[in-house]
């Protein structure tokens, strides 16, 4: 009885695993945190790229320079773009009132975007842009469909095409669908620089999601490792005491 | 040492004015505990750690937490970043909510196998059952409180159930919000809740040891120990709980702390189950979440109110069956006619009830953490119905069984 209850509960499985944002899978972002390299040229992309219109309200820039181990007037040099001070918020300049205006919805922080989305969809988002003359700014998204935001990349990337496939909808007749890009065309950079250049800048937004995580793992193993020799101490006193227990 | 005896020094001058070594034997050195408690004894003293973990690390959330729909979400962030060692102590406290329940159902498990609800410890099961009722208040009100996004959803969906309610449904829920949506209001009166309800819950827990202590402890074979007792009137089967239980304890109290301390710096989120995604972006009134389920804690719960389909146009009677799960493990103590108590002694028929009340739960808590579909809903019903079912039949199977013989002494 047992085991054809659980069977049952096998089958139910696939019939109920949750649908994937845009239906298209996510790649791979293969980040690294230890990299501090890439951390930093993450920061410098941020900051040169995104924080015109996106924040890291939650993020201090000198945590940033102290983790990222950069110096404070590198930090005023080639990071701090705003006049704030080295203590400030990473709060970009662009006002948010303008800006829903502009592009018809708030501009979302990025300090936690890797953690309600995922580091792999940050990294696919960036690089899903494709060309769609039915949305206003000219692009759409494969995993963000209808995105507001611009390609602000596509200097560096270019412009991808969207391949389509043809299905039968309900009512029989084909149905149109974008199932993926072509190659881009047009930008200063190659596939694999672009690659690095999203992996980068993914590995950054994933570092200032959680910038204590490597810490807090570091920390979990000296924990577990006191909680270990505290299990044979515990252990034995119980063994001890229950000597004379029949 | 006698009660009777005055104790010298210090200790006698405090025992003069205050009972502090009797209570000290009567409900450690000399209460005597069965000799054959196994692992699932441990579940009532790590309910009293997760308890403190709770308490202690709450109020030092307080202290840079702030009530408001403005600030809320932002000074959660600011623990989790400025507030030193601050990520530590939320991430304990979210961890330890989740562990929380975990143990209180494993101890909820282990006492419906050894029949800890039956004469004379019925009311001690109801005490228990009021102190899950107030750790889910408890439970529900905290949620709110980081005004994620699924905190604002989830609330407001668990809020709209009092709005079924027929005829005073609207008003009902209004009072509740102190608003027509969930707002700031709602935020405060929330936090107010969360930090008065855990010491309720502590003063339950008193309650409960108390009754405890009366009626003694149960053990897997569910014979009384209080039967057989020696010339000085101890439990032959008993021994002093301190310092045998006392060491026995710490055991479970390291190995628990060593899962908990593996989740809290490993994978706080545990995969969205602890730490749900959406939570990670504020609280927007006008933004509904593709997706809401409450916390995994509660999703049997919620799975068996979307499986009520909705009568006379309200989705009342779902609310109804919902709390009515919980109310009905009130009447376990009588719903229960086997002679014997310990499931060790109770026939096949009551053995493959309670293996598929357990397995209905996880299913129902897995089916309430996933989106709504057709083929959701058909599970969602038959295991509901097997969960009453489990209550609602035990009269008759408890009855009808061959229980075997139950031995005069504990055994190993």
């Amino acid at each position: 009885m047992r085991k054809l209850l659980l069977a049952s509960l096998f089958l139910l499985v696939p019939a109920l695993a949750p649908a994937a944002g845009g239906g298209v899978p996510l790649q791979d972002a293969d980040i690294d945190l230890t990299d501090q390299a890439s951390l930093q040229r993450g920061a410098g992309y941020f900051v040169n790229y995104c924080m015109g219109c996106h924040s890291l309200g939650y993020m201090r820039y000198n945590r940033l320079a102290d983790d990222l181990g950069i110096d404070e007037a590198t930090l005023r040099q080639s990071l701090i773009f705003t006049g704030a001070k080295p203590g400030d918020l990473m709060i970009s300049n662009m006002n948010p009132v303008s800006a829903e205006k502009w592009f018809g919805t708030a501009v979302p922080d990025m300090t936690l975007a890797t953690r309600w989305r995922s580091p792999d969809w940050v990294y696919s988002y960036l690089k899903s842009f494709y060309a769609d003359p039915s949305r206003p700014l000219g692009v759409n998204n494969l995993v963000f469909p209808n995105v507001g935001m611009p390609h602000v990349l596509a200097g560096l990337q270019g412009i991808q095409q969207p391949k389509f496939a043809e299905h039968p909808g309900t009512d029989g007749t084909p149905v149109k669908t974008v199932v993926g890009v072509e190659p881009a065309q047009g930008g200063t950079m190659t596939a694999e620089q672009y690659d690095a250049f999203a992996r980068d800048l993914t590995n950054f937004l994933t570092y200032v999601g959680e910038p204590i995580k490597l810490e807090r793992q570091r920390l979990g193993i000296w924990v577990l490792l006191f909680l270990a020799v505290l299990f044979v101490a515990a252990y034995f006193l119980k063994k001890e005491y229950w000597k004379d227990v029949h | 040492m006698s009660t009777d005896t005055p104790t010298p020094g210090f200790l006698g001058w405090i025992d003069y004015r205050f009972p502090l070594t009797k209570v000290w034997n009567e409900h450690l050195a000399q209460y005597y505990a069965p000799k054959n408690l196994n692992a699932w004894s441990f579940f009532g003293s790590l309910a009293i750690l997760a308890l403190v973990i709770q308490i202690l690390t709450g109020i030092w959330l307080a202290m840079n937490y702030k009530p408001s729909a403005a600030d809320a979400f932002a000074s959660v962030e600011f623990i989790m970043r400025d507030v030193n060692w601050g990520w530590l102590i939320r991430y304990m406290h979210s961890t330890g909510a989740s562990a929380f329940f975990i143990v209180i159902y494993l101890h909820m498990f282990r006492a419906l196998l050894w029949g800890s609800y039956r004469k004379p410890r019925e009311l001690l099961w109801i005490i228990g059952l009021v102190i899950y009722l107030a750790m889910m208040a408890t439970a529900f009100f905290g949620y709110l409180l980081p005004w994620g996004q699924m905190s604002y959803w989830g609330a407001q969906v668990i809020v709209n159930l009092f709005a079924a309610v027929p005829g005073i449904g609207e008003d009902l829920s209004v009072w509740v919000r102190g608003d027509y949506v969930i707002s700031d209001t709602t935020l405060n009166r929330f936090f107010a809740f969360h930090f008065l309800l855990p010491f309720l819950l502590a003063a339950l827990v008193f309650v409960h040891i108390v009754a405890l202590h009366k009626v003694g402890s149960n053990n897997p074979d569910g014979i009384e120990i209080k039967a057989k007792k020696d010339a000085n009137g101890i439990p032959l089967d008993g021994i002093p709980f301190h310092p045998y239980y006392t060491v026995k304890d710490i055991v479970g109290v390291v190995v628990f702390l060593a899962i908990f301390s593996a989740i809290v710096f490993f994978a706080p989120d545990l995969g969205g189950l602890f730490l749900e995604a959406p939570n990670f972006q504020p609280a927007d009134p006008l933004k509904t979440p593709e997706h809401i389920a409450p916390v995994w804690y509660f999703t049997p719960y919620y799975a068996m109110l979307r499986a009520v389909p909705p009568m006379f146009g309200s989705q009342f009677p779902g609310v109804v069956v919902m709390f009515g799960a919980i109310i009905i493990m009130f009447f376990l103590p009588w719903l229960d006619r086997s002679p014997v108590k310990s499931m060790r002694y109770k026939g096949q028929l009551s053995k493959i009830a309670l293996g598929i009340f357990a397995v209905s739960f996880v299913v129902l808590a897995y089916l309430g953490l996933q989106p709504a579909s057709d083929l959701g809903t058909f599970f969602a019903r038959v295991f509901t119905i097997l969960y009453f079912l489990f209550f609602l039949l035990m009269p008759i199977y408890t009855k009808l069984e061959a229980t075997k013989p139950v031995p005069e002494r504990v055994t190993k």
